[in-house]
């Protein structure tokens, strides 16, 4: 995010000649003017589709497209989610906020305290309330004193533990359960299984589960696509209802309303909306604010969701994660969202996967998306992507064939993993919000 | 330049202890909202700071974070952002102790083997992020913390299964054990000659020395050296590096590789003096409090020497105070993070003054010079 | 009726007085242009005009009334509007969303009303002739779309009285023409247009009336029947200019630096440096005239080793084209940047430290792999008092310098430096006179002793004063060569404005 940044791109030698393959690229276009759903749809189909055969192929498993499988690949994604929309509303006020995590931690705190006192909903009121009051502080540092984004975020990330763990020893000692470093239980906020698509109740009559139905007739891809799809309308907290609409939500904010225009201004061209009357500092104050509240309500659903309990270090670095997602995303709300998507799915496909055979599968799933990968560079001749992927693709394709099994730490470090995989290769086709991470101060 | 005495301590002091007057004012409104009584929290603290062995352990903690922070400068005097000390310390440590518990060497070599282990893993890891940004354009923030987490949580998982000692026969796995030659002596000997003996079983590491060492060639290296000036410039404008013929992506490369050697140092505490083997109990956190300890002491060598040596007093305090009962002891984190936040807003608040300041006091020497000195200043406005 | 009188309007900074009881009178619907070299005081005119500063005599009438500018929001009221030189554009957002921002219509819940905007962009745009796609990504857009865009933003807040700053500055001739009809349709709607302009031709095709400013003062104001490009120049830079110096000539006949065939293309693609051929000789100072943004800024950086081209680049005889940019500076291409906070300062380094930068890898700032602490120091010192740097110490942050203070410390770093070839670009600019007159003579001295200079300015006198061979570069390319003891001011000034195209 400094001018260390641009570095790269006066590197590559190749220019961006698109290849003229006239198949492809013919069809490239057509695809491109696909509305966004259909695309999104597609795409969808596309990979359960890539799981379903890698499923048949290795033959040992079937819980890649499993229904549990999906269900907790959404429910782990919604912190990552929720994590990278607050990462969204302050880079494109202009402020890097890397104090996500920090953020994150208070609101797995106060969250606890919150629900432990009023119940769930007061838990995610108080976990939003205490992310912002984090928020402010960045804010104030740096938007108010100029100090450097980063720096201020780190100091964030190294203070919100320490309140955290101190909170916890003055209120959570007294009770059972309670310590330094955890709270007692807490209660989610309730969950939903949807009526008729995954046999959820209405009333106390139970409906019928047509997409359960249709996962069991074990159909080659319908069966895996009804069993993914049931997936993500079963046991679905209210609480990730509400983290899901945020993404409609927040595109909504920031390409609808005045508030959101004027707050884009901020992160792009601050001179532009000066010279208009528009008062940059408040705009970049009200984006991190909601930035923190964001990561305080990730903080919050994993405590009230996720683990019913507030413990140190279940953060586990989802707030990077969470700016990782946005990067992937570029920038916007709907690829934050594929982006926790993606990085939750080993995750949560490791849950159920005692015996490792899903996970093991997964390698073949990556090689498929590596050789997508080096297709795509092929296509738009860059020589560089393409040997990395070829090469990466060839290593993972050659370990899949010489060992069976994964080792148990295999699907902790795949989000990392993926994440570095995803920036190897996007970080320079992506558009960060121009201004940045630059200081700004009035008149300049 | 004839600055007042005054000013020139404000300069240089003033943010610290800004910072640290607003740590106290905040903790001290901590401690009375839990029912604590501050004077009593802090009577506890200073008492203790002055028994010789809590100075001791203050030292002892010290060494590492000054480490650490020191690795954690190199990177930060250029603007970029080595998180990733945490997992290359790690990761340097369970290669040392490996290495060194599987060979016997002549003291002073078994030890420059561990250390030289250290460095070169630590670089190498560094490395990778440091490639990952000058190749690929991958910001460092992020590939450190990804890396970090791959090393933890995978890497040294299979590392430590894998090549897990096996003669003890606890519950905890770990590496090899370094033997005898491979530990440096403490420093208790040196120590006593000018105190009283050291009681309570408590031994001044020998890696203090190489703290020392490795804060005197950061100043070397940053102050006195070509490579320091490329970087320091790097870190003022880079444009104007640039210009002056300083090479971007080598400086960025080697400044990863610089930061990563140095980190893969903090672990030596416990490899050459105290536990002398890596398993799951190895401390852990020292990278991150690292960047704290670099961030309050401006990356500069003497005040990081400073702020370790606060931060570590701060951390033994902690187990006085939950003895003595007067406070919990977790102020002592809270006052940390405070002191942090703190320090890095007083500085920039200090810097702006300390720019005006100047501006104004060279303007006011040469008005007596001649009248081109105000017109030229002016002339520049008029331009604009 | 007058949309727009300045009586006796007088501006001065401490030192300096950038306008000097001027006078304009721009009549309803009316384009009015104004020249004068860069320091002749238009941008502070200008910023009177639009309220960004008052000025401290005289006053201002707009149609009719005196008023008092306080800020832009008092001008936006009257109905003045200004298109600046350096676009106020975020490149990310769109067009419409440009246009409304800050006064964007709303519907409730804080929605912004885009059919409200729309049609209302669409009236303005449809009035003024002026066409672009409100839903394109402002990145996208050519240049003078981007500038349609600016004028857009100031007639949807209903300005009448535009003010345009050197809107032609960034244009390719196509680009020109398209921006002229806007004009004059703007003109058939009634708007009164003011512009600033150094390119005598386009004044000449545009403007109903002109007026130019030479050192502050108004010299003249005048109908293009009136004038021809060479009166105007004349005007603008007095029909008296320096005469060169007639002492004996240093240039010898050894090449030291040559261009052959130097393109250089922008982040564009377009060629901002188009097949430049050109060669200097030790001892000589060979000067680049021309008006800013024509391609010199980019032909040095390409010397320097900072950016990527075509053709070859010779130093001493040695193709130097793949060679770092450590590598050039070692072997004696120094370089005074046009933009010395940004690219020649470390501004919150001590002057020692920065004496050194760009040197630092050689004594005596440094030996092998160590900063001759002792040595910098010393040469700084030397610095300081062969080249008049005022400073009480060494040892201050660059940015207490006053700006001329700067300028010949980094003067001095680089003559002390023996180099083969000096690139300086607009060395005096912004600075005050006693430092000129000193960087001057430092150039001077240093070509009497064999240094090759390639001499880039605005500044007349200077190019004139010291250069012993001027080129001039216009769009790019290199359009003339002239003698400075037998060029004339009005030759010069076609050269530079477009106006004669060859040489």
């Amino acid at each position: 995010m400094t001018m260390m940044d641009a570095a790269p791109a006066a590197m590559q030698p190749e220019n961006n000649d698109r290849a003229a393959i006239t198949g492809l690229s013919a069809a490239m276009a057509k695809w491109n003017a696909l509305p966004a759903w259909l695309r999104w749809g597609l795409s969808a189909a596309i990979g359960v589709l890539v799981l379903a055969t890698v499923q048949t192929v290795t033959g040992d498993t079937d819980r890649l497209t499993a229904s549990s499988a999906s269900e907790s690949m959404l429910r782990w994604s919604i912190p990552v989610l929720l994590a990278g929309l607050g990462g969204l509303f302050s880079e494109r006020a202009g402020v890097v906020n890397i104090g996500l995590e920090g953020m994150m931690i208070l609101g797995t705190w106060f969250g606890a305290w919150g629900a432990f006192n009023w119940g769930p909903w007061g838990g995610i009121m108080a976990g939003l309330i205490g992310g912002a009051l984090g928020g402010l502080l960045h804010a104030v540092a740096t938007v108010s004193f100029g100090v450097d984004h980063i720096v201020s975020g780190v100091a964030i990330n190294i203070l919100a533990p320490g309140i955290a763990r101190y909170l916890s020893d003055q209120v959570f000692t007294g009770y059972t359960g309670g310590s330094i470093t955890q709270s007692p239980r807490v209660e989610s906020a309730g969950l939903l299984t949807m009526p008729f698509l995954a046999g959820g109740k209405i009333g106390e009559w139970k409906s019928p589960d047509w997409l359960g139905d249709i996962a069991a007739w074990d159909i080659f891809f319908l069966s895996d696509m009804a069993g993914f799809t049931r997936g993500l309308f079963s046991a679905l907290s209210y609480f990730s209802i509400i983290a899901l609409a945020m993404v409609p939500l927040s595109a909504w904010v920031l390409w609808r309303t005045r508030f959101g225009l004027r707050l884009r201004v901020c992160g792009e061209e601050p001179s532009a909306g000066e010279s208009l009357g528009v008062n940059i500092y408040a705009y970049k104050y009200a984006g991190v604010i909601i930035s923190g509240a964001l990561a305080g309500l990730a903080g919050a659903f994993i405590v009230i969701e996720l683990t019913s309990i507030y413990r140190e270090g279940q953060t586990n670095g989802r707030g990077f994660i969470g700016l990782a997602a946005l990067i992937f995303g570029n920038w916007r709300p709907s690829g934050i969202l594929v982006g926790a998507l993606l990085f939750a799915y080993p995750e949560a496909l490791s849950l159920r996967d005692l015996d490792g055979t899903a996970s093991s599968a997964l390698r073949l799933v990556i090689v498929i998306g590596l050789m997508a990968v080096l297709a795509r560079s092929v296509m738009n001749a860059r020589r560089a992507d393409a040997v990395i992927a070829g090469v990466l693709a060839a290593g993972m394709t050659l370990w899949y064939v010489t060992a069976s099994t994964v080792p148990d730490w295999f699907p902790d470090i795949l989000p990392f993993a993926l994440v570095l995989l995803v920036l190897l290769f996007n970080s320079q086709r992506l558009r960060m919000p121009k201004a940045d991470g630059l200081p700004y101060r009035r008149g300049s | 330049m004839k600055m007042s005495l005054g000013r020139r301590f404000f300069y240089a002091f003033g943010a610290p202890l800004l910072a640290a007057i607003i740590a106290l004012v905040v903790a001290t409104i901590v401690m009375l909202i839990s029912g604590s009584n501050p004077i009593e929290g802090f009577g506890d603290m200073a008492e203790n700071a002055t028994r010789l062995e809590t100075i001791i352990d203050m030292l002892n903690r010290a060494t590492p974070l000054y480490i650490s922070a020191v690795a954690a400068a190199i990177g930060f005097r250029m603007n970029l952002f080595n998180i990733g000390v945490e997992g290359q310390y790690l990761l340097a440590a369970f290669f040392a102790a490996s290495v060194g518990g599987s060979v016997t060497l002549p003291a002073p070599l078994h030890i420059a083997l561990v250390l030289i282990t250290a460095v070169v893993i630590g670089a190498s890891y560094s490395g990778v992020a440091g490639l990952l940004k000058v190749t690929r354009g991958v910001n460092e923030v992020i590939s450190t913390i990804m890396l970090n987490g791959i090393a933890i949580s995978g890497i040294l998982v299979w590392l430590v299964r894998a090549w897990a000692d096996d003669s003890g026969a606890s519950n905890n796995i770990g590496s090899r054990v370094v033997p005898e030659s491979g530990r440096i002596p403490d420093l208790n000997g040196a120590v006593e000659v000018f105190t009283r003996e050291i009681s309570k079983g408590r031994r001044l590491t020998g890696v203090l020395l190489i703290a020392a060492a490795v804060g005197l060639g950061y100043h070397v290296l940053i102050n006195r050296t070509r490579f320091g000036y490329d970087l320091r410039a790097s870190g003022w404008n880079p444009f104007a590096a640039q210009v002056g013929g300083v090479p971007p992506r080598k400086m960025i490369f080697l400044a990863m590789v610089f930061s990563g050697g140095i980190a893969g140092l903090v672990g030596m505490v416990e490899i050459l003096s105290t536990k002398f083997k890596y398993d799951q109990s190895f401390v852990q956190g020292l990278g991150f409090s690292g960047i704290g300890v670099a961030l309050l002491g401006r990356n500069h060598p003497g005040g990081m020497v400073f702020a370790a040596l606060l931060f570590a007093l701060l951390d033994v305090s902690s187990g006085v105070l939950q003895i003595s009962g007067s406070a919990s002891r977790e102020i002592v984190i809270i006052i940390q993070g405070v002191i942090l936040l703190a320090a890095v807003v007083a500085y920039e608040i200090v810097r702006r003054i300390r720019e005006r300041d100047e501006a104004r006091l060279t303007a006011e020497a040469m008005r007596s010079d001649s009248k081109d000195a105000a017109s030229s200043a002016s002339s520049d406005l008029a331009s604009a | 009726m007058a949309a727009i009188e300045l009586r006796g309007i007088t501006k001065r900074f401490p030192g300096v007085v950038a306008n000097d009881n001027v006078n304009l009178t721009v009549l309803a619907g009316e384009i009015h242009a104004i020249c004068g070299e860069n320091g002749a005081g238009k941008s502070t005119l200008m910023k009177i005009l639009y309220g960004i500063q008052a000025p401290d005599e005289g006053e201002m009438l707009v149609h009719g009334t005196t008023v008092q500018l306080k800020s832009p929001a008092d001008a936006i009221d009257l109905g003045i509007g200004m298109v600046h030189q350096h676009f106020k554009l975020a490149d990310y957002l769109t067009v419409l969303e440009n246009v409304i921002l800050g006064s964007e219509p709303k519907k409730s819940f804080g929605r912004i009303d885009f059919a409200a905007a729309r049609a209302r962009f669409d009236e303005v745009t449809e009035a003024y002739g002026l066409h672009v796609d409100p839903d394109e990504i402002v990145e996208n857009l050519e240049v003078g779309e981007r500038q349609r865009v600016e004028i857009i933003k100031v007639l949807y807040r209903g300005a009448n009285i535009l003010i345009l700053d050197e809107p032609t500055a960034v244009l390719v001739p196509q680009e020109v023409e398209g921006l002229f009809q806007s004009m004059r349709e703007l003109q058939s709607q009634g708007t009164t247009i003011l512009f600033i302009d150094h390119k005598l031709d386009e004044v000449l095709e545009i403007s109903d009336q002109i007026t130019v400013l030479r050192q502050g003062r108004t010299v003249a104001t005048v109908t293009p029947a009136e004038v021809t490009a060479g009166d105007l120049a004349e005007l603008m830079v007095g029909s008296e200019l320096p005469s060169p110096e007639t002492a004996q000539s240093t240039v010898t006949a050894t090449v030291a630096l040559e261009l052959d065939d130097v393109t250089v293309f922008d982040a564009d693609e377009r060629p901002v440096v188009k097949n430049v051929s050109v060669r200097v000789h030790k001892g000589e100072i060979l000067g680049i005239a021309g008006v800013e943004g024509n391609g010199q800024g980019e032909l040095v950086e390409r010397i320097v080793g900072l950016l990527p081209g075509t053709g070859r680049v010779l130093l001493e005889g040695d193709d130097i084209g793949a060679w770092s940019v450590r590598r050039r500076r070692e072997s004696g291409i120094g370089y005074v940047p046009q933009d010395r906070h940004r690219e020649g300062l470390l501004l919150e380094a001590p002057l020692w430290e920065n004496a050194a930068l760009g040197h630092q890898t050689k004594a005596p700032y440094a030996s092998r792999f160590f900063i001759d602490r002792s040595g910098s120091r010393a040469q700084t010192e030397t610095i300081q008092s062969e080249f008049d740097v005022r400073t009480p110490s060494i040892d201050v942050a660059a940015h207490a310098l006053s700006g001329g203070n700067q300028q010949k410390l980094i003067i001095g770093r680089e003559m002390s430096a023996n180099p083969k070839v000096l690139l300086a670009a607009h060395p005096t600019r912004g600075i005050d006179v006693g430092a000129q007159a000193a960087v001057w003579s430092d150039i001077r001295r240093a070509r009497a002793a064999g240094l090759a200079t390639l001499l880039i300015s605005a500044d007349l006198d200077e190019l004139i004063g010291l250069s012993d061979r001027i080129v001039v570069m216009f769009r790019g390319e290199l359009v003339a060569t002239l003698d400075p003891a037998t060029l004339t001011p009005r030759v010069l000034g076609e050269y530079m404005t477009g106006g004669r195209l060859s040489s």
